[in-house]
């Protein structure tokens, strides 16, 4: 029964797919013409007077397109997907290493410290709720750069998760194995890197892995507001175009990074798992 | 008393609570000679574990002090090794991993190759030479337990605590463990404190029992003497004739649940009884079991004892 659970999830799957994309390309089908068709009409591509949710058939052709040559490279307009989700991987990445890199040892310092904790939660309760993108005016008027404020947007938005995971793993080490490190006589810092890190580390991955999805949400409205290249300028470029086929595209592309995103780390996640 | 390796000195310990000061224990005086094997023995909530915690440096007495070795103790040292009731192995770590950390911080200078060998041969004594590369959850609780007393063992402290360490394991698992604990215990002469709410196994382990009296203000009331030859082992020792005068008297004392009245109970000042059960006439005892208000509780331990 085990094994054949999958599969027949796996089928499940594939028949719930095609009766929404059967759903989805049946009701978007313009009327059949009668007459012949007015040069305005052609121009339009049929006489619909109504515009209609292109169908998935649509979608799949453009994305065989777009997919076979991800690369290219046509001026400032007219970029290849894959070039575009690079810049916006980027951005993330750089944003939420950098993120990680704070917050992490901030986060060991106020699970380790009740003083700081206490210190510090009021500043943390009160930034926390802030939309990133609030931050978007002053970061541009303080960096005066379009591109290192999306990445500080993205590093403001990822801090939190990760801070406060981390604080939370920290202090809630059990007792007993912190007991074993003192009757141990190690150090302070062999504390930290030989007990505290890995009895903490997975609630500290889970944590990276909210903050990497809040990143990759965060980094499409950034770039639609900032501009220029990265996959949410490419969905509010081709809305301008007009051209939803692209949009819609560019949607599922969104999609499947953040999940890719979300298993890479889910991978790291099961490095570090214990079992008790 | 001088001639006492380990000397706990008029320790006290007070928890401030919503309605005035609990004093815990009070005036607790125990000596543990080199090598020595000391068992306590009290009802919950006597303070057994505070000692051993405060032995261990991870609690501070209100008052009083620990001497071991002619110096007074001061937080936590790997001159005394503790064995957990909970094993507390850490769960990412490897059986052997558990024990090599500990050796190798107590050995800073030696190679990995000697503190990974050092530390295989004490988990070899506990029988787990097959399971170094297994992680504790794959472990049961027995063998977990085998591992922390490796890994304490294996750090060579001056002065061993165990804390309860078969508390949580079954009763055949315990024995087996038990006569492994004496069987290290003898080749490596620890002196090793250990807290036990099993009468039979403090006498089958044990060269003293302290008897601490029921909190609040518990003192440690009695130190028993097992006078009982070694190598002793489960089996054999229940013949021993000064075994059921040890039992009875512990039992009886446990039965009795002696209250302490703070410090006005100063009949033998501060210093425990020293107790040595089989010099008791075997008359003497009987009548004292009998003048105890359920003397069938302590005859049906004793049956039970000996069909088992």
């Amino acid at each position: 029964m085990t094994s054949s659970i999958n599969a027949r999830a796996a089928l499940l799957s594939l028949i719930i797919l095609f009766i929404g994309l059967g759903i989805w390309e049946a009701l978007n089908q313009p009327p059949p013409s009668t007459e012949a068709l007015t040069e305005y009409e052609l121009m339009m591509g049929s006489s619909d007077s109504e515009a209609r949710v292109p169908p998935p058939s649509a979608v799949l052709g453009r994305a065989w397109e777009e997919l076979s040559n991800p690369f290219y490279d046509a001026g400032p307009n007219d970029k290849g997907i894959g070039i575009q989700l690079a810049y916006s991987l980027y951005r993330v990445l750089l944003g939420f290493f950098g993120a990680a890199v704070i917050a992490i040892p901030l986060g060991f310092l106020i699970g380790m410290s009740p003083l700081m904790h206490k210190a510090l939660n009021p500043f943390i309760q009160v930034l926390r709720p802030i939309s990133p993108l609030a931050w978007m005016p002053l970061a541009l008027f303080v960096i005066k750069d379009s591109e290192l404020s999306a990445i500080f947007v993205i590093f403001i938005c990822s801090i939190w998760p990760m801070l406060i995971n981390t604080a939370f793993g920290v202090s809630n080490v059990r007792k007993d194995w912190v007991n074993v490190a003192k009757t141990h006589e190690l150090s302070q810092l062999k504390t930290a890197f030989l007990v505290i890190l890995p009895a903490a580390a997975p609630t500290i991955l889970t944590g990276m892995r909210i903050s990497i999805g809040i990143a990759w949400l965060v980094i499409v409205a950034a770039e639609m507001l900032v501009g220029g290249t990265g996959i949410g300028y490419y969905v509010w470029n081709e809305w301008n175009n007009l051209d939803l086929i692209s949009v819609i595209f560019s949607i599922l592309m969104i999609g499947i990074i953040g999940m890719l995103l979300d298993m890479a780390l889910g991978v790291v996640a099961k490095l570090v798992a214990y079992e008790e | 008393m001088s001639k006492d390796f380990v000397s706990v000195e008029n320790l006290s310990k007070v928890y401030p609570s919503a309605s005035g000061d609990v004093t815990v224990f009070d005036n607790v005086n125990i000596g543990i000679k080199k090598g020595e094997f000391v068992c306590i023995i009290g009802h919950s909530g006597c303070g057994k574990s505070t000692i051993m915690n405060i032995l261990a440096g991870l609690d501070e007495p209100t008052s009083g002090s620990v001497i071991m070795d002619g110096k007074e103790i001061s937080g936590p040292s790997l001159d005394r090794g503790v064995v957990f009731q909970n094993y507390s192995l850490l769960p990412w770590l490897t059986t052997l991993q558990n024990v090599s950390f500990g050796v190798a911080a107590r050995n800073p200078s030696w190679s990995k190759v000697k503190v990974d060998a050092h530390s295989s041969h004490y988990l070899d004594m506990v029988g787990l030479s097959a399971a170094l590369k297994k992680k504790p959850s794959e472990l049961s609780g027995g063998m977990r337990q085998r591992v922390s007393i490796a890994r304490a063992f294996a750090t060579s402290p001056k002065l061993l605590l165990l804390d309860e360490p078969f508390g949580a394991l079954d009763a055949l698992t315990r024995g087996v463990i038990q006569e492994e604990l004496l069987k290290i215990w003898s080749e490596t002469q620890q002196t090793v404190f250990m807290i036990t709410h099993d009468v039979d196994e403090a006498i089958l382990l044990a060269d003293h029992i302290l008897l601490m009296s029921n909190g609040p203000n518990a003192r440690v009331a009695e130190s028993v003497k097992i006078s009982i030859a070694r190598p002793r082992n489960r089996s054999e020792i229940i013949e021993d004739p000064a075994y059921y005068k040890i039992r009875n008297h512990l039992v009886n004392f446990l039965i009795n649940c002696p209250k302490s009245t703070p410090s006005s109970d100063n009949t033998h000042g501060n210093i425990p009884l020293i107790v040595d059960p089989a010099l008791i006439d075997s008359a003497i005892n009987v009548e004292k079991i009998k003048t105890i208000d359920q003397p069938s509780v302590a005859a049906a331990e004793i049956v039970k004892k000996i069909k088992n």
